[in-house]
């Protein structure tokens, strides 16, 4: 494989996704109904309810909406990337992994291409929804929307190469509503997304350690200070970490036999 | 010879779906792989075209083992799966871009390549169409005009009549024929309808996981004295087409 082929072939992947994504329009505005949810509804309600010291990246005292932007950005990457990864496992694109497993790209190429594809294309749905968080009157300063950038991509990839490791290993989530309770969820949860570790801390030391291993709190501390310009070094290390060996691991594993069912 | 099985075989579980699958398919020819739905031929497109991983036995395709040379292996193959693998809600130029990008082709490569297909296919006038606008014909070749964009010299179809009606079947059938003739394109085509085969074509005939048989049509009726290949598939497998 050339370099010229390489960048032909992602160039390919990457016009599907967004053509994809252009037809699937609904698809996007309804995948914004759920941040903007716990934006608008489930964050003021818990404003009054959720004191936020002061707290780094912040230099100042905020809102619980302030607070909870990065990680409901997380999730946004976390839904599609664990959707996109399940639907390459189990064939569920209209045979395109037949079509793109036929390629004679080597195989570790073409599924991080088409990982990091997916990954580019969720940051579009991060962006819509930054966009209405702006009007609705949640700020990060203007630079920290372009120094998130990578670190949103980062995140992407993390969870996208975790998808199609859990999906290519636990047989049992071959359907999404799995994947959302028994993956989704606790990770979202057991995190930092909607509280400080600080507050976990205070009301269990076992779940605090949980919410401090889950590579999903380092991928939403990442994030947040990115949005402020700043790196959380050990986030940034944590979550390469963890790209890298769920990347290898997810690659190796991936057995195309699994969800296209016995003949 | 372009496609070289030796003692394949395949199992799901405690399910054998290929048993010691000995086969050398005729270069240039229209070779027919014969079997009753759950004879094993998917499972055998799914190895030759790689998505499936070996479990034992070797294939060699247009000289390279598809272990070793996966890249050569599929640079020299088209496929045809069994279900449709267009995506329906992009154009047929947006599909066969999509294919030719996967082959390294760029757009200004993959232009003339998929002008000339399409029009072979009479369907240059649906070049900017959404797929899910084509009938289940223009589907069909559609996705034979994209796994030859990048001129294999091996193609792969697999069932590609199912749910296509009698003309269409025959015409689609007849195109193929003439690809291996003009081009001398070697074709695997797998199907259970045995008017789709002719008399002398090279035929394998799959049952159960196993070849029961494997010749030219003819050869093969006055090997086991039948009437015709039909009458001899019967006799074979116990099944009727």
């Amino acid at each position: 494989m050339t370099l010229r082929d390489a960048l032909i072939c992602f160039n390919g992947l990457l016009q599907r996704e967004l053509l994809r994504f252009v037809q699937q329009r609904s698809r996007f505005f309804s995948a914004l109904v759920r941040p903007l949810l716990w934006l608008v509804v489930f964050a003021s309600g818990f404003r009054a309810a959720l004191g936020i010291a002061i707290i780094a990246p912040y230099e100042t005292y905020i809102t619980y909406e302030v607070y909870i932007v990065p990680g409901l950005c997380a999730m946004i990457i976390l839904f599609n990337g664990m959707q996109s990864s399940l639907s390459m496992v189990y064939d569920r694109e209209m045979g395109s992994m037949r079509v793109l497993l036929v390629s004679p790209m080597p195989r570790p190429f073409l599924l991080l291409s088409k990982l990091l594809a997916t990954s580019l294309i969720s940051l579009l749905q991060v962006y819509g929804f930054l966009v209405i968080a702006w009007f609705w009157g949640v700020e990060a300063p203007l630079w920290g929307y372009l120094t998130a950038l990578p670190a949103f991509l980062l995140v992407a990839m993390m969870l996208s190469a975790i998808g199609l490791f859990i999906s290519a290993k636990i047989k049992q989530l071959e359907n999404f509503a799995g994947v959302m309770n028994f993956v989704i969820f606790p990770m979202f949860f057991l995190s930092s997304a909607l509280y400080p570790l600080w507050k976990m801390r205070e009301a269990s030391e076992w779940l605090y350690w949980i919410c401090a291993w889950n590579p999903f709190s380092h991928g939403v501390e990442l994030i947040r200070f990115a949005l402020y310009q700043q790196v959380n070094s050990t986030a940034l290390s944590i979550v390469i970490i963890v790209t890298l060996v769920a990347s290898i691991v997810a690659v190796r594993g991936f057995q195309p036999q699994q969800g296209m069912g016995k003949r | 010879m372009s496609i070289i099985i030796r003692n394949l075989s395949f199992s799901y579980g405690s399910l054998n779906a290929l048993q010691d699958i000995n086969l050398a398919l005729q270069e240039g020819c229209f070779n027919a792989l014969l079997g009753p739905n759950g004879a094993g031929k998917s499972t055998l497109f799914a190895l030759l075209s790689r998505l499936y991983a070996l479990q034992s036995g070797e294939i060699t395709i247009a000289g390279h083992s598809i272990a070793h040379h996966p890249a050569q292996v599929m640079r020299k193959l088209g496929v045809v799966f069994q279900q449709s693998t267009l995506d329906l809600d992009l154009s047929v130029a947006q599909n066969l871009y999509y294919h030719a990008a996967l082959h390294g082709m760029s757009k200004r490569q993959a232009l003339p390549r998929i002008t000339e297909e399409l029009a072979r296919f009479d369907l240059s006038q649906r070049l900017h169409d959404k797929v899910r606008t084509l009938n289940g014909g223009h589907r069909r070749r559609v996705e034979i005009a994209r796994a030859l964009l990048h001129q294999p010299e091996i193609l792969l179809l697999d069932e590609p009549s199912v749910g296509l009606d009698p003309a269409t079947r025959e015409s689609l059938n007849l195109h193929i024929r003439q690809l291996c003739t003009q081009q001398h394109l070697t074709v695997l085509w797998a199907t259970h309808l045995i008017e789709e085969v002719h008399n002398d074509d090279p035929v394998t005939i799959l049952f159960k996981g196993r070849i029961l048989a494997s010749d030219t049509a003819d050869q093969l009726c006055q090997q086991h004295q039948s009437a015709d290949i039909s009458t001899l598939f019967r006799s074979l497998t116990g099944t009727s087409t």
